[in-house]
């Protein structure tokens, strides 16, 4: 059964059309996350879902349930802010407990949740805390306890991390992923980072201008952008594109300048017609230099002309038939800058897109 | 190996360096620009402050003593006299009792009207700010237009409507008055406030289940205190100061202090007592005066506690 359904949603803010004709199903125990650039709507969405918009057209299933217009509290979901959002004049225990006192829970019912809540997230010595006395990650933490006393089965996370610093943000990652394991509840998760979408998700919908580009595990958003945006924003550091035609005499190749590399072992989703302008889109960790180069289907070679260490690779700025290409290398290797080095790539793991639809061919 | 040799170099610089700031200390020089500027305000504190000294000067002295005219002289002779005549037994009108009668009447105008007023424009700034209706901007432009009218163009309009009440010179016909024209600026102070915290904090309530009044109670009023008490400095000193409103809608057994003094400073009759006079005044003025000195620190304190994000 599907946890969650979206239906046609459309939400306008006043002329300013944010989300148009959205569909989406996060199946139960689902961790989706919504990557887009900041101001795709991301937000918008999740605030639909939550039920602090209202929508303009659509409907919502939660559970089974047509939540279109219920209120944010009936719809059996909790939800993480990238404020945090906390009651600053309430201790961390009436933080957790406020929502479950306006619910009338019981109180040792309260009492048990939130203890349990407070273990899990091991924040049991701040419960008598307020939040100006806590760290960025552990009021995070309290935040995500928020949701948790409340013992729904969807959670609803608006960039969680994205306040906290680099270390911080990495170890909270892994607790978050830890924590879907453990609970397997449905989970929608907000963010602009790309690592993020990648690390947690299940599946990755991919959001631009308020459409949901691509909607697929990451092995195969990573693999097999349905176009050129997905591409270049999935990858870091980003995709290269080389511009040219699509060819096709003894078997489909693609052409620039100086430049024929052959497309025999590619996997077409569609055929393009000859001479139609196309990019070719190939991983700069699909590069491979040196010997290695020398068995692959496509070699060339360059020369080096800036080199950016970063310890566990080194990133290498060069160009390829006159235009910017850029690849990854061994941390160890040394390379200069004015080296000329063999490289070479099969073109199974390239991703070509027609020029003027950007779709994926 | 290595690491030690590492200390030693690290600590030879901290001995000397690393407790204490070192270098010259810059000196704070007095430049002309600090001269005008503190010269400046001198000049203004005395202007300001120059009036109020003669009036307590005067008020201390006997009606002798206040003939010889000198006006910036200490009283050679300190008498409490004109302080308890102003407060007990002076002639306001047809009674002589004194402005404590103004007092009391003013602190039950001001207490019920700066409680309801405040009361009144927090619930609409946080209904304007956080649950926007169809038509809420519209409703707060012509609620924030009002404050521009004159008083005087409302006055016979709302006399109408006081005396359709039945509260047309009563208390508290004084205190519906003055809830309503508390009303534009303090809505719009709150609503401001309100506008500029977090949204989130807000959606944080509404997914807990908070409604409206649990929102407002249980989670924005907690946070709210430093405009709460700058709504009430601006309500307290504003009706404490009324005079027209208290003439026309309170009623003459309701009159407020304001008035009182009015009545006793321009009193035709007999003498002229400035004494006693200075007295009232003073004594009139020093409820606003305390409101300023006592919350001024609470003031700053609220503002700059609310500054640093939480
Ligand atoms: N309350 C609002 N009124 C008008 N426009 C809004 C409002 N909230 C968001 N928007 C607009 O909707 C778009 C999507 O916003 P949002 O969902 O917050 O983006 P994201 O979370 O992906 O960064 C943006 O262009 C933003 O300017
Ligand atoms: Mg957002």
């Amino acid at each position: 059964m599907n946890s969650i359904s979206i239906r046609d949603l459309s939400l306008k803010f006043g002329e300013a059309t944010v989300l148009d004709q959205l569909n989406l199903d996060v199946a139960e125990g689902e961790f989706l996350v919504l990557l887009g650039a900041s101001g795709c709507g991301k937000s918008t969405l999740l605030n639909c879902i939550a039920g602090l918009l209202d929508l303009s057209e659509g409907q919502i299933i939660i559970n089974g349930t047509n939540v279109t217009w219920a209120e944010p509290k009936d719809r059996g979901i909790g939800m993480v802010f990238q404020s945090y959002a906390l009651y600053p004049q309430m201790t961390v225990r009436g933080n957790l407990t406020f929502g479950l006192k306006n619910a009338k829970v019981p109180r040792e019912d309260i009492e048990h949740r939130v203890n349990r809540a407070a273990q899990m997230l091991q924040i049991e010595p701040l419960l008598n805390r307020k939040p100006g006395q806590l760290s960025g990650g552990q009021r995070q933490r309290v935040a995500i306890g928020r949701a948790l006393v409340r013992d729904v089965d969807v959670f609803l996370f608006d960039e969680p991390l994205s306040n906290l610093d680099a270390k911080l943000r990495a170890e909270l990652r892994v607790e978050l992923k830890r924590l879907h394991q453990k609970l397997r509840n449905t989970m929608i998760y907000v963010t602009h980072d790309q690592v993020e979408a990648m690390t947690l998700a299940d599946r990755i919908a991919i959001m631009r201008d308020g459409v949901i580009q691509q909607l697929a595990d990451p092995f195969t958003i990573y693999n097999q952008p349905v176009n050129k945006y997905v591409a270049s924003f999935i990858g870091s550091p980003a995709m290269n594109f080389l511009d040219g035609a699509y060819g096709i005499d003894e078997q489909p190749s693609f052409t620039s300048n100086n430049l024929d590399i052959a497309l025999g072992r590619y996997n077409f989703k569609t055929r393009a017609e000859d001479n139609r302008p196309i990019y070719l889109g190939i991983r700069p960790e699909h590069v491979h230099v040196g010997n290695a180069a020398q068995e692959q289907p496509f070699n060339s070679d360059i020369s080096v002309e800036v080199v950016e260490p970063m310890g566990s690779d080194t990133l290498v700025w060069t160009s390829l038939d006159n235009q910017p290409f850029h690849f990854r290398m061994d941390g160890q290797a040394t390379v200069n800058v004015g080296d000329r080095l063999p490289i070479g790539f099969d073109p199974v793991k390239a991703s070509l897109f027609d020029k003027t639809s950007e779709l994926r061919l | 190996m290595t690491v030690e040799s590492y200390e030693i170099t690290r600590a030879k610089p901290s001995k000397s360096s690393a407790k204490e700031p070192s270098g010259a200390k810059p000196l704070r020089r007095i430049n002309p620009t600090r001269i005008m500027l503190y010269s400046v305000l001198l000049v203004a504190a005395v202007y300001y402050l120059l009036p109020l000294y003669v009036m307590m000067m005067t008020s201390l002295k006997g009606l002798p003593e206040i003939r010889l005219g000198n006006i910036f002289a200490p009283p050679m002779e300190v008498t409490f006299a004109p302080w308890a005549k102003a407060w007990d037994t002076a002639c306001t009108g047809l009674y002589c009792e004194g402005l404590k009668v103004g007092f009391w009447n003013s602190v039950r105008i001001t207490i019920p009207s700066v409680i309801m007023s405040i009361t009144i424009a927090s619930v609409n700034g946080y209904a304007l700010s956080n649950w926007k209706f169809k038509g809420s901007e519209v409703f707060f432009t012509i609620l924030i237009f009002g404050s521009f009218i004159p008083y005087q163009v409302m006055l016979y309009p709302l006399v109408i409507v006081t005396r359709e009440l039945g509260i047309f010179g009563s208390l508290q016909g004084v205190i519906f008055i003055h809830t309503i024209f508390g009303m534009p600026i303090l809505t719009l102070l709150f609503r401001n406030y309100f506008a500029a915290l977090p949204e989130e904090l807000f959606k944080a309530a509404r997914v807990d289940g908070a409604g409206f009044w649990g929102i407002f109670l249980k989670v924005l009023v907690p946070m709210s205190a430093p405009i709460f008490v700058v709504a009430v400095i601006l309500q307290v000193t504003g009706i404490w100061n009324d005079f027209l409103f208290g003439v026309i809608f309170a009623g003459v057994k309701n009159f407020p202090m304001t008035v009182q003094l009015n009545n006793i400073v321009n009193t035709t009759q007999g003498v002229k007592e400035y004494n006693v006079n200075m007295a009232a005044t003073l004594l009139t003025g020093a409820v606003p005066l305390a409101v300023y000195f006592f919350s001024g620190r609470f003031f700053v304190r609220g503002v700059a506690a609310g500054a640093v994000k939480g």
